[in-house]
């Protein structure tokens, strides 16, 4: 036990003693890391951020209920008590046919041609304001209420929610495709990154293995090279991140003020950061392990 | 301890280098192995370290049979050797200290435990005082001991060496065979191949000689 754990010590003072001889490329190959990681959590906060935002907006979903011209004021009466006590439905107003027609008319020109119209030809209406807003639910309620007695029209005005949700859901793979594309791009710089090592390191490699070192020995070192140079490069992924993220936040501070919100970007760091170097360690060793297991296998056949 | 019965070994697309070759070397022996170059001594003590295995025949190695052995044990076997090669190996971007430090930490030996083993085999083959030189600085002579006290630090049953006097002039020489007496003397199991006529000619030591592949005479024994 203490004999293994001496030499993950050992791999690890091997690999930091290396990078510091060599401080400007590991700076350098870290910065790179940095870069393509930062792409896609950029765009993760901002498709986050844009959907934190329509939610806020959405709070004012609602469903206009058209009823029937020939309904009795009663059934009227009936189906406001319904909507009422209906679990999905936050708020209810009620508007009657006269009040609709006299607002209507008072907001028109004396010589407009419905202003000569003897009868009133609105229907009594609902407003029903909604506890979910999300465009699944709006629509289904709207079919519910629409097959109601005594509805002659039920109007959600969902479809600018549903094109909402419809571009962020684009976003959302958007920031998927990405993270794949750059982790792949990722795997491959580590990997060209470890294999140049190797080669500088190919005599040290062979008179290992010739005096009885195991291909774990050999592969331990650059296994930690390459999950130090993913953390390295998490790590001034968040850097940059971050920096992005104060400095954006100002502008969008600005905006949302005039718009009367306190709106700002918002992150949850702690998830963030886990998941961004996280992934980045994983990757440098999964990179790692192909280069050194190829190179390994090249030496087999030379040697 | 080390034992040949009837080895063969061709490389793809070669002659065949060895060509039936039987023998037996019993432990603490120390043992020579001559032969023109090209005559097959280099392969045999790669068969010998498993370096190489043989296109037919058996190699035991203390009763263990190179050829049945899985890759991943190769590595522990290889840890009873010490190995000095032909071109020495040294690794020339660290100094000498850290150069004869390599065997210790592939057997997991670090810190204060190691340095000690270290200091002991410089001090055994006299560079002590070089211990923070780089291996470029130093001459033939030097440099071919410092790959010795690599072979000797992690303590070995068996040590081989390929041509250890190879290119040094005859004082050299004749230190390097000292120090391999020496180790005989503590009990270690030697094979030196060599073609250098004077080495031979004044070693007390069994020699075994190659000749295209076959094992030719059974030079007599001296007196060890």
């Amino acid at each position: 036990m203490k004999h293994r754990l001496n030499q993950h010590v050992q791999a690890i003072r091997l690999v930091l003693a290396r990078m510091r001889r060599s401080l400007s490329s590991t700076l350098m190959i870290c910065s790179v890391i940095g870069v393509a990681l930062c792409l896609p959590a950029m765009l993760y906060v901002a498709v986050d951020n844009v959907s934190r935002a329509t939610e806020l907006l959405q709070g004012d979903a609602q469903i206009s209920l058209f009823l029937k011209q020939d309904i009795a004021k009663s059934a009227a009466t009936a189906l406001g008590e319904q909507l009422r006590r209906h679990p999905s439905v936050s708020e209810v107003r009620f508007v009657d046919r006269d009040t609709a027609w006299r607002e209507f008319r008072s907001g028109l020109a004396t010589d407009h041609p419905a202003s000569s119209l003897e009868q009133n030809p609105l229907p009594d209406a609902y407003f029903v304001k909604l506890k979910q807003t999300d465009p699944e639910s709006v629509s289904s309620l709207q079919k519910e209420m629409q097959a109601w007695d005594g509805v002659e029209l039920a109007q959600a005005d969902a479809s600018w929610i549903k094109r909402l949700y419809a571009l962020l859901q684009l976003g959302k793979q958007a920031v998927l495709a990405l993270a794949i594309l750059l982790a792949f791009a990722l795997t491959v710089i580590i990997a060209n990154t470890i294999r140049l090592q190797i080669m500088t390191q190919r005599e040290e490699i062979e008179v290992s293995k010739l005096i009885g070192a195991t291909d774990q020995f050999i592969r331990r070192p650059f296994l930690y090279a390459g999950m130090l140079y993913g953390g390295g490069g998490g790590l001034a992924a968040l850097l940059l991140l971050y920096a992005g993220i104060v400095s954006f936040n100002r502008s969008v501070a600005e905006l949302a003020l005039l718009y009367g919100s306190d709106f700002h970007l918002h992150t949850q760091w702690a998830n963030l950061s886990l998941v961004l170097v996280g992934t980045a360690v994983i990757i440098g060793w999964l990179a790692s392990y192909f280069a050194v297991g190829r190179s390994l296998a090249k030496l087999q056949q030379a040697g | 301890m080390i034992r040949f019965d009837q080895v063969r070994k061709r490389y793809p697309g070669s002659d065949e280098i060895l060509r039936g070759v039987s023998f037996e070397i019993a432990e603490g022996e120390l043992v020579l192995l001559t032969g023109q170059s090209g005559a097959g001594k280099s392969t045999l003590l790669k068969l010998m370290a498993a370096i190489e295995r043989p296109t037919s025949g058996t190699v035991l190695i203390g009763n263990q049979n190179i050829s049945k052995l899985r890759p991943a044990v190769i590595p522990y076997l290889r840890r009873k050797f010490g190995l000095v090669f032909q071109d020495h190996k040294l690794l020339y971007d660290r100094n000498c200290f850290e150069n004869v430090a390599l065997p210790l930490y592939i057997n997991g030996v670090t810190g204060n435990d190691a340095a000690k083993r270290i200091r002991a085999a410089l001090d055994k083959v006299g560079l002590l005082n070089k211990e923070k030189a780089m291996p470029i600085t130093l001459s033939g002579g030097e440099q071919q001991r410092l790959a010795i006290a690599r072979a000797v630090v992690s303590r070995p049953s068996i040590l081989i060496a390929d041509e250890p006097t190879g290119n040094l002039d005859e004082s050299y020489a004749g230190e390097i065979m000292a120090l391999f007496n020496a180790f005989q003397q503590v009990g270690v199991t030697v094979i030196v191949a060599t073609h250098d006529v004077n080495t031979i000619s004044q070693s007390p030591h069994r020699a075994l000689h190659l000749s295209q592949g076959l094992l030719e005479v059974q030079i007599t024994e001296f007196a060890s």
